[in-house]
């Protein structure tokens, strides 16, 4: 077994969401999901497949998009856009995001920067992951104060997209569409049940013993720690170095 | 410049990384206007945080309010606490939807999305109709124009005419198509005319939109300008910390500014 650590338990857990995805959409300040989507592009160009195209928005160098932010949401509803990325101030059970507030609206007691477009590209997006580390009854409620973004929509609105999975730094959950809910898919290494159940303030389905979310194979953790670690650091030379000396830190404790 | 709009102007300001007129917010406090409509296109920072702060703007329209890595906009998150600001929470597509239904004269552009968000709930001026073209039950929301009285950007580049550079950045072009009135900053007004390039001209807003040009060196700072100048995140961080509190921030707008803010 391979020693990893809990960011890179994500960004491997990331680049398994995207399979088979051909173009990515990722944020500017969102380095796992973005090393996620980097690590996903390295796999499959080192197994011989299509290379896949990431978008990080705002970035100069790294988005080729020539019409100004509007490209972005055209890309989308045409189909254009495999998978994107949201996250929430609140995240609800059925998959309702919040990014505006906590408390009645307008007057919040909380005031979070905003929807951004993520009441656009929730519907039209086919694989959007939500991801946020922190994993506390805060985030994770029975139900948003404010829906930014629905999980899901009635038969008759226009949707081709949404929630597939959601992303913390203790659980991996899938979003079952049908019934607008979560299922625990894995638990990652050094998390339990009870824990995740008492930091979740939704109701979700799962296994009387879930699985733990697997380590990478040599191959990918290989590719992962040079490849990504590298185009990393070009974009997000920050979180770049945060993650070298976790590795560091790490290789000194297991040897 | 400044001294054009006036008080309850509409105002349409750039997003963080597509050259926002810094330069212009010293003129635009010394000017005096106020009870601005500020539209945001499509998410705002550190210049519309410091003209609310400063007591500038009666209404918002934007998709998201921040500093980036420096967190929250301060300013903003006191006024909407406060009830001072009349806001219009928005999505980033239905910003860009009015813009170009102003570009086009059109009474609404239809946008995907929306429909079950409670930002379509609390905007009373976007409806929800049948698409007309077919049979089948189809809603869609219908979002009205955004005709800013103002544009305003900060660009590479200028000539004497009036034609402004804006590469790829065409968000502000959509701005200046939208709008009344462009006013812009630049890092540069150059001699002769920007058309004699042909490899610019893909990237120029023409003179027929622009009303008024300076020459403003480092004018987007602390912001950057694309591949000209990177962003100093630390000015954002320090400003962060110092507008935390209503009189951290009174003292950073008489301190930088030499303004007061109004009431």
């Amino acid at each position: 077994m391979n020693a990893v650590t809990p960011s890179e338990v994500m960004i491997c857990a990331v680049a398994n969401l995207l399979d088979g995805s051909r173009h990515i959409a990722v944020g500017a300040a969102s380095p796992i999901p973005a090393a996620g989507a980097m690590l996903r592009r390295a796999i499959d160009e080192a197994r011989g497949g299509e290379s896949v195209r990431i978008s990080i928005l705002g970035s100069v160098d790294h988005n080729v998009f020539t019409n100004g932010s509007t490209e972005l949401f055209d890309c989308a509803a045409q189909g254009r856009i495999d998978a994107f990325f949201l996250s929430g101030g609140q995240i609800d059970g059925q998959g309702n995001i919040n990014l505006v507030g906590i408390g009645e609206y307008p007057e919040t007691k909380v005031r979070w920067p905003g929807s951004f477009g993520s009441a656009y590209l929730y519907f039209l997006v086919p694989k959007v992951i939500l991801f946020r580390e922190e994993h506390t009854p805060r985030i994770f409620v029975d139900k948003v104060d404010f829906i930014s973004a629905p999980g899901t929509s009635d038969k008759n609105t226009y949707r081709k997209g949404g929630p597939i999975a959601l992303l913390t730094g203790k659980a991996l959950f899938r979003f079952d569409k049908d019934k607008g809910s979560f299922d625990l898919q894995s638990i990652h290494p050094g998390h339990n049940l009870d824990e995740v159940a008492q930091a979740t303030g939704f109701t979700f389905g799962h296994d009387d013993s879930p699985p733990t979310t697997s380590d990478p194979d040599p191959e990918i953790l290989n590719l992962l720690r040079a490849r990504v670690l590298e185009d990393l650091s070009e974009t997000y030379p920050d979180f770049a170095n945060k993650l070298r000396a976790e590795i560091a830190a790490l290789s000194e404790r297991t040897n | 410049m400044a001294a054009r709009l006036s008080n309850g102007c509409k105002l349409a300001l750039p997003v963080d990384y597509a050259g926002v007129s810094m330069a212009m917010i010293q003129p635009i406090l010394d000017s005096g206007v106020r009870d601005l409509d500020l539209v945001c296109v499509p998410t705002g920072g550190l210049q519309a945080d410091i003209l609310i702060g400063a007591g500038r703007v009666r209404s918002l329209e934007t998709s998201a309010m921040t500093l980036g890595e420096a967190g929250g906009a301060p300013c903003f998150i006191r006024a909407m606490k406060s009830g001072a600001l009349k806001m219009r929470d928005s999505t980033c597509p239905a910003i860009h939807a009015g813009l170009m239904a102003a570009q086009k004269d059109l009474p609404f552009l239809p946008i995907r999305g929306l429909i079950g968000t409670d930002v379509l709930r609390h905007r009373a001026d976007w409806k929800i109709i049948q698409n007309p073209m077919v049979e089948a039950e189809d809603k869609i929301v219908i979002v009205p124009p955004i005709a800013p009285d103002f544009s305003l950007f900060h660009a590479p580049l200028a000539d004497k005419d009036g034609n402004v550079w804006i590469g790829r950045r065409k968000e502000l072009a959509a701005m200046a198509y939208a709008a009344k009135r462009t006013i812009v900053t630049v890092e540069k007004i150059v001699d002769g005319n920007l058309f004699d390039d042909e490899n610019l001209s893909a990237g120029i807003i023409p003179s027929l939109y622009i009303d008024a040009v300076a020459e403003a060196e480092f004018g987007a700072r602390p912001y950057g300008l694309w591949a000209e100048y990177g962003k100093q995140t630390e000015v954002l961080m320090e400003y962060a910390a110092q507008a935390k509190t209503e009189d951290g921030f009174a003292a950073y707008l008489s301190e930088k500014y030499g303004a007061e803010v109004l009431t």
